[in-house]
């Protein structure tokens, strides 16, 4: 780049600007975020924001590795009871803070039995209700003291569980398993997380944080593998416009984007090919269907609608192919399930043969064009779900369903869908929190009235929830898993549409990007060339 | 004059407390809360956090409660960025969103002034019908139209410039931003400095000034640039205001640490004192800056008196 651009329009202002303008890239990861943290505090995490910084300044008993799998971190191994009640952790020796003192067991204990304290506001607290006492805990019903874990000595934690729990080692690789350093949090009070006070046992370290501006991390010389750790500094840019994310890619200022607007993806891929990353995701885009509600009571109306939906369609033309037609709940390639998945009776049918079934099944239900069902859609402030909303109240008009639409902020919508679900049918998303049915099946429980938008209440299916739950061996408990699912996919009360991919914008001078599932990409694993 | 600002500046504060109580109750007509999201929260997880926040308390309660800290200089915690207080979230951001604002207000100013006045004295020429043009564009155009093709252009394209971000005191950084914001109030002060410059130019001071045989550039300068400033500066008071306090297109498109996000994402996000936090500053910008411009009234028309 020169710095001697000639031009007529303020030509000081253009010099110093071509002057200051070229940035250094060379050791440090410019990396884009869909936005702020809203806390780094990993008892307060909620956004996948927040799990990125977070996997890079902390590091759990058990990490995600570059693909998204399970890899030991503080725990170097682990031991499981035969009834899969007690995980026994043995903590590396090496395990350091960024202060020089050592990772110790009790630095678990102080860190599990905060995120529990009601007093703590953790959003996220019930993901670790599997503990032992965790849930009371929680509630207030009993003292922190009583919760499960325990230091057997300094490098060595015990777990214990309410249930056997086959994804708990999953659930450990989430943000909240993440510890926090005692002394510190004793010395500053709520003031820990500010830079300077932070202390990590990460491979990074905080340096500075402004927000909605970028926060700041270097490398952790104390990290017990630094010398794996091959990126000395990584810029983090809250950017939540995803266009603008893409501008600042081609402008050379940010190596990576986690997330780009769908909109765009064909000309992406002409322009920038192989640095446009699509990969499915573990997530499932859906509408609940007011079960409690005529004529959404009724399974056959469900259904009807369900069939009419032209999941292709959507996948392609209204997400340019940036979405996965989905035909059941639980998104493919998750852990601890059985090989063939249950799906939709109708998934591999054409979209003309399935209308006509529709048509059919509503009549027998007592509905046509002369006795329409008249339905409100509801979903929340976005192009893409406004796009699709359209769409497919396109798809049920030859059914003789007339749509209206309600459109909220995200804000109204979920509240209105917990409270007073007042919808016929709601547009809904769930990106798996851990790689596990169960974490997608749940959203059905009767007794989850945070997520079940379907209103539904049935206790075969709750019932084989608990059952799978109790299943110590994997195989059996898949089955169960299955079965519940087969249950739901019979009656439908949240309609299945797509399953989300994850989309990235990769610098080819970013080596050892592995696209996954969960959409991980811990920094520690990563090298910046020139 | 003294006075005057100290008495309007005290009679302003019912105005700001009346903003301040319909702002928050407003705000929480508004269904859901800040800890609605995607991912519901479990009740008891949800009791805590109402509980941490002072949220479980009957709204007349938070209201007293708001108002107490407030005159304490308190704006409380932000519901949203746990680990900042709003009074941190605003007085990171207002710097920038001042420097910014203030760029562009002086740009335009001065881009503005002089369009104006040279489209004035040669009226119905190419360039009168120029600058109209011009100005007519840059008042249709909006600036989230602007800006990405400011941003594509430049940053992008020509590569001369960054596509966003924020350096402090880095000129490069704040060039695309300044425009974006700038060109829409360079078109408004041209078109009034225009329209009141050709009135200006016609009235009886004016020819007398002429007949008095000053210069073109002292009667132009002076007399009748003094006298046409007046619509400008009656507009620029509000303009300034709300220039000052960040604008979210451009913060968001340029990604900008200003303030001027935290409006309508504390909007969205139901992060109440944060919403409460820009409300109480945008209030006190409107009052200071309608002032200012009474007070410049004062200043360049002797007609206008205060006592």
């Amino acid at each position: 780049m020169s710095c001697s651009i000639r031009t007529t329009f303020a030509p000081a202002l253009i010099a110093i600007a071509v002057c200051a303008a070229s940035p250094a890239l060379a050791a440090t990861y410019h990396r884009a975020l869909q936005g702020d943290p809203e806390t780094l505090d990993p008892h307060k995490t909620s956004t996948v924001v927040e799990a990125a910084i977070l996997r890079d300044l902390l590091e759990g008993l058990v990490i995600n590795d570059a693909a998204g799998g399970i890899a030991p971190g503080v725990a170097s191994d682990w031991e499981i009871s035969d009834d899969g009640l007690t995980y026994s952790f043995k903590l590396r020796d090496d395990a350091k803070w960024s202060d020089g003192s050592p990772v110790t067991a009790s630095d678990f204990v102080f860190s599990l039995r905060r995120i529990m304290n009601p007093e703590t506001g953790a959003k996220y607290a019930n993901i670790l209700y599997p503990m032992l006492n965790a849930e009371p805990i929680n509630k207030g019903e009993r003292p922190v003291e009583d919760l499960g874990v325990r230091a057997v000595d300094d490098k060595t934690l015990e777990i214990k569980l309410e249930q056997p729990t086959a994804y708990f080692l999953e659930l450990l690789t989430h943000q909240t398993g993440l510890p926090v350093n005692p002394a510190s949090v004793e010395e500053h009070g709520a003031d820990f997380l500010a830079p300077g006070n932070f202390v990590a046992n990460g491979p990074y370290e905080l340096v500075s944080f402004t927000p909605n501006d970028k926060l700041v991390m270097k490398k952790n010389e104390d990290f017990h593998s630094a010398d794996e750790v091959s990126i000395d500094e990584v810029v983090n840019y809250p950017i939540e416009e995803r266009s603008t994310c893409v501008r600042r890619f081609e402008a050379g200022e940010v190596h990576s984007c986690n997330e780009l607007p769908r909109e765009q993806l064909a000309s992406l891929k002409d322009r920038l090919g192989d640095q446009v990353h699509v990969h499915p995701y573990l997530g499932t885009y859906y509408y609940g269907v007011n079960s409690a509600r005529e004529p959404f009571d009724d399974v056959r109306v469900r259904q009807a609608l369900s069939m009419a939906i032209d999941r292709e369609f959507l996948a392609d033309e209204i997400f340019s192919g940036s979405m996965i037609p989905a035909y059941s709940l639980v998104p493919p390639g998750i852990e601890n399930y059985v090989e063939d998945q249950p799906k939709l009776e109708y998934a591999d049918e054409s979209i003309l043969d399935r209308e006509d079934k529709a048509i059919e099944l509503l009549k027998e239900a007592g509905f046509g064009p002369d006795n329409p069902i008249e339905l409100e859609i509801s979903y929340n402030t976005a192009e893409d779900h406004r796009n699709a909303a359209t769409a497919i109240a396109e798809m049920w008009r030859p059914l003789g369903v007339n749509v209206t639409f309600n459109q909220r902020d995200i804000s109204a919508h979920y509240a209105m869908l917990r409270d007073e679900k007042s919808h016929d049918v709601a547009r809904a998303g769930w990106i798996g929190d851990y790689s596990d049915p169960q974490n997608f099946l749940f959203l059905n429980l009767s007794d989850n009235p945070g997520f079940n938008y379907g209103n539904y209440n049935n206790p075969e299916y709750d019932g084989l929830l608990d059952k799978a739950a109790a299943e110590t061996d994997l195989a059996a408990r898949a089955k169960i898993l299955s079965d519940a699912e087969a249950v739901f996919l019979r009656d439908v009360p949240q309609i299945p549409i797509l399953f989300y991919s994850s989309t990235a914008l990769v610098s080819p001078k970013l080596k050892g990007w592995e696209d996954n599932l969960r959409h991980v990409h811990p920094t520690r694993f990563l090298t910046l060339e020139d | 004059m003294l006075r005057y600002a100290v008495r309007r500046l005290l009679g302003a504060i019912p105005t700001i407390f009346v903003i301040i109580t319909i702002a928050f109750f407003l705000m929480r007509i508004a269904p859901g809360g800040p800890f609605d999201r995607e991912r519901t929260l479990e009740s008891q997880v949800m009791a805590n956090l109402n509980a941490a926040f002072g949220l479980d308390l009957p709204l007349w309660q938070q209201y007293l409660r708001y108002l107490g800290n407030l005159f304490q200089g308190d704006l409380g915690p932000s519901f949203v960025y746990r680990d900042f207080s709003v009074q941190q979230l605003l007085g990171a951001g207002l710097p920038i969103s001042i420097q910014l604002g203030a760029s562009a207000l002086l740009l335009a100013l001065v881009v503005g002034a002089t369009l104006g006045v040279i489209a004035a004295l040669r009226q119905n020429s190419a360039i009168d019908y120029l600058v109209i043009s011009v100005a007519t564009f840059g008042i249709t155009v909006p600036n989230f139209v602007v800006a990405p093709v400011l941003s594509l252009i430049f940053g992008v394209w020509l590569g001369v410039l960054p596509a966003g971000g924020w350096q402090d005191f880095s000129l490069a950084h704040m060039a695309l931003p300044v425009v974006t914001l700038a060109l829409p109030q360079i078109a408004v002060i041209a078109r009034l400095i225009r329209g009141a410059m050709l009135e200006a130019l016609r009235s009886d001071h004016v020819r007398t000034a002429r007949a008095y045989g000053l210069t073109p550039t002292m009667v132009v300068g002076v007399h009748a640039l003094r006298a046409a400033s007046l619509p400008a500066i009656s507009y620029l008071g509000p303009a300034a205001a709300a220039l000052l306090t960040g604008s979210v297109v451009v913060e968001t498109i340029f990604g900008i640490p200003g303030i001027g996000r935290y409006f309508v994402q504390g909007a969205l996000n139901r992060d109440y004192t944060l919403v409460m936090g820009t409300v109480v500053i945008i209030a006190v910008f409107i009052v200071v800056f309608n002032l200012i411009v009474d007070l410049l009234y004062a200043a360049i028309d002797p007609r206008v008196r205060y006592d």
